[in-house]
């Protein structure tokens, strides 16, 4: 019906909308889901994810490091060396290899009793290094002991050389020089891979309740079929229940994007050398990318949970939908793709390459956002009608 | 008025309706009596237009249902089977909401809704939400939205079902009341009693088909039974699936 009559009359579709708003803003649970684990699970976890390692990272590369040192007697020049490296020699311990695989040690130094003899006559010695690869822990530790014996070992090797009247250049005819081109953000982009999944799943968790209510919901409390017998057409109040879905949706983007601008500003990224921009230029830019996805998530959700033909059921499906979008961020976490142009329309992995590359601050050009916008926004009408045509179906209506 | 002719619908299988035509007159209660699974519902469904025949026609105040359903749902006022209400929005917000979906302007819709609490009786629960709702109050809002844009033409499909004494005489002097408005009031039951004492014309449905369409009167006449319960056992075949 359209909207005849000079008198105030409210449309069909705002009818639906401002009623399902209403409704929903009475429900904690959607409230709770909407405004406050959904979007604000994302920020609290990646700042104690990152606090947790990066205070690892800075730990072990400043603190005094105690390995247990094997016949630190026969080098005590050595062994003065490391000190010097912030290394802290402990007691020599029996079972080394046992130590480590426990982990009582993250590594242990083993000098052979002959060093002395050896060092003396000017032949080369074994320094033995136990530890085990697979504690990644452990890492950083033996990287530290074998780079301070490697340039203990150079140096004596220079001096021998300049002792023989050599150049020391004679030994090392190649120096290799690194020029690592990582900016500060784009050391930070490796940490933040999973950055963009939080959005996706803040979007997700907003409408969740609503779309779940959609159908399912008022399918089992009987409402369904007395709303289906008002002279609207179904469309009409689909349409109503959408806008509510993304509207709630969108409120829980907004309320992440605020929760990281401000989180942002904790994070000791500088510490290790990062650079992280999370303020208003980048909140921007991601809701612009996102709000496709808000309609193609509400409408997925929609299209799920009317299969369901009850509440719960519609729940499990919707947790394990859930999951679909993860599969982005997996694959651009574990295999380095170099982004191809048409992979920017490709919803969720679009949005996924555009916010990387808002992290490493490279910015994204109008012709991937456009990409991005154009072929989410094709997805979501294709999901709209579909869950339209679903929702036009005889069986739809009729409770259990 | 409302006036079927020759349904059908199958569901797989299972032929529900099979054949069904009666008229439902203005001014008259139109009963539709049968036993659980006679396919009573389904029928009602098709005339709500939540369901499409598989043949037959529905006209509702000479408005055709396969080719203008938005016009028949407009002509009716509906209790389907299923009667939820929105437990989070109270009683009058519930009404509101059918009434703007039927697209009544904010000053009838004001009008109307209060008529009706009056009528109803709903004054203590107009503001309540419904969450915690008694099955009588449930029904009372129940109907109230279905008739707040004051149609011609009622369709209730049992509405008595769970009802206590006081509600169900409540309700069945509010349906005395629409017809003597003039309405066109056609309700399903599988309760005799309530189908003899209110019903101008009694529609009797068993497997899909209609056994009997007659007065009470004239169905205890052609039936030779001075009680109508007996006259109901007689026509159906057996006492399966009824009340008294």
């Amino acid at each position: 019906m359209s909207a005849a009559s000079g008198k105030a009359r409210r449309s069909a579709f705002l009818t639906v909308f401002l009623k399902e708003v209403k409704e929903n803003l009475r429900d904690r649970r959607t409230l709770t889901s909407a405004f406050l684990t959904g979007p604000l699970l994302g920020p609290i976890l990646l700042v104690l994810l990152l606090n947790v390692t990066l205070n690892r990272e800075l730990d072990k590369a400043e603190k005094p490091l105690p390995v247990p040192v094997i016949g630190a007697q026969y080098a005590p020049n050595l062994l003065a060396a490391l000190k010097a490296g912030g290394v802290v020699p402990g007691a020599p311990v029996a079972d080394p290899e046992r130590a480590v695989r426990k982990q009582d040690a993250d590594v242990v130094l083993r000098i052979a009793a002959d060093y002395g003899k050896a060092w003396r006559k000017g032949e080369p010695v074994q320094i033995e290094l136990i530890y085990d690869s697979s504690q990644r822990d452990a890492n950083t530790a033996v990287e530290r002991v074998s780079q301070l014996i490697e340039a203990y070992a150079r140096q004596q090797g220079a001096m021998r050389l300049v002792a023989r009247g050599l150049s020391p250049d004679t030994a090392w005819p190649l120096h290799v020089a690194r020029r690592d081109q990582a900016t500060p953000q784009s050391r930070a982009v490796l940490m933040f891979a999973m950055l963009p999944y939080f959005f996706v799943i803040t979007i997700f968790m907003g409408g969740m309740y609503l779309a779940i209510d959609l159908t399912a919901g008022e399918r089992e409390r009987q409402s369904l079929e007395p709303l289906f017998a008002n002279p609207v057409p179904r469309w009409k109040i689909l349409a109503g229940k959408l806008a509510a879905i993304s509207t709630f949706s969108t409120a829980s983007l907004l309320i992440t994007l605020l929760a990281f601008a401000v989180v942002g500003r904790f994070i000791p990224a500088e510490k290790i050398g990062m650079e992280l921009d999370l303020g208003l230029h980048f909140g921007s830019c991601v809701l612009l990318l996102m709000l496709p996805l808000v309609l193609l998530l509400g409408a997925l959700q929609s299209m799920v949970a009317a299969f369901a033909k009850s509440y719960r059921e519609a729940q499990t499906y919707l947790s394990l939908l859930m999951l679909v979008p993860i599969i982005p961020s997996l694959v651009l976490a574990i295999l380095p793709i170099k982004a191809q142009a048409w992979m920017y329309a490709v919803p969720l992995l679009g949005q996924n390459l555009g916010i990387m590359q808002l992290l490493r601050g490279d910015g994204v050009s109008g012709q991937q956002i456009g990409l991005c916008l154009a072929g989410s926004l094709a997805a979501a009408l294709l999901a709209v009608l579909a869950t339209i045509r679903l929702y036009r179906s005889e069986r739809l209506a009729i409770s259990a | 008025m409302i006036e079927v002719k020759d349904l059908h619908k199958a569901f797989g299988t299972v032929q529900a309706v099979d054949g069904v035509s009666f008229t439902a007159r203005d001014g008259e209660i139109t009963g539709l009596l049968g036993p659980n699974g006679a396919g009573k519902t389904t029928t009602l469904r098709m005339l709500y237009t939540l369901m499409a025949p598989d043949r037959g026609q529905v006209r509702v105040d000479g408005v055709d249902a396969a080719v203008d359903p938005l016009g028949v749902r407009r002509r009716l006022g509906v209790l389907p089977d299923a009667r939820g209400l929105y437990k989070r929005l109270t009683a009058g917000e519930n009404i509101d909401y059918f009434a703007r979906l039927h697209g009544l302007p904010e000053a009838l819709l004001a009008s109307r809704r209060d008529a009706l609490i009056k009528a109803l009786g709903m004054d203590d629960i107009v503001n309540r939400r419904t969450e915690g709702f008694s099955q009588g109050e449930r029904v009372k809002t129940a109907i109230a939205r279905a008739l707040v844009h004051d149609p011609r033409n009622v369709i209730l499909d049992e509405p008595t079902n769970g009802l206590d004494v006081m509600a169900t005489r409540a309700l069945r002097q509010f349906m005395a009341r629409l017809k003597a408005e003039g309405r066109c009031v056609l309700f399903s039951s599988h309760i005799m009693q309530e189908v003899a004492a209110l019903c101008d014309r009694i529609v009797v449905i068993a497997h899909g088909r209609v056994v009997a369409d007659a007065s009470p009167d004239a169905l205890r006449e052609a039936t030779g039974e001075h009680n109508l319960e007996d006259a109901f056992v007689k026509i159906i075949g057996s006492d399966e699936g009824l009340a008294a």
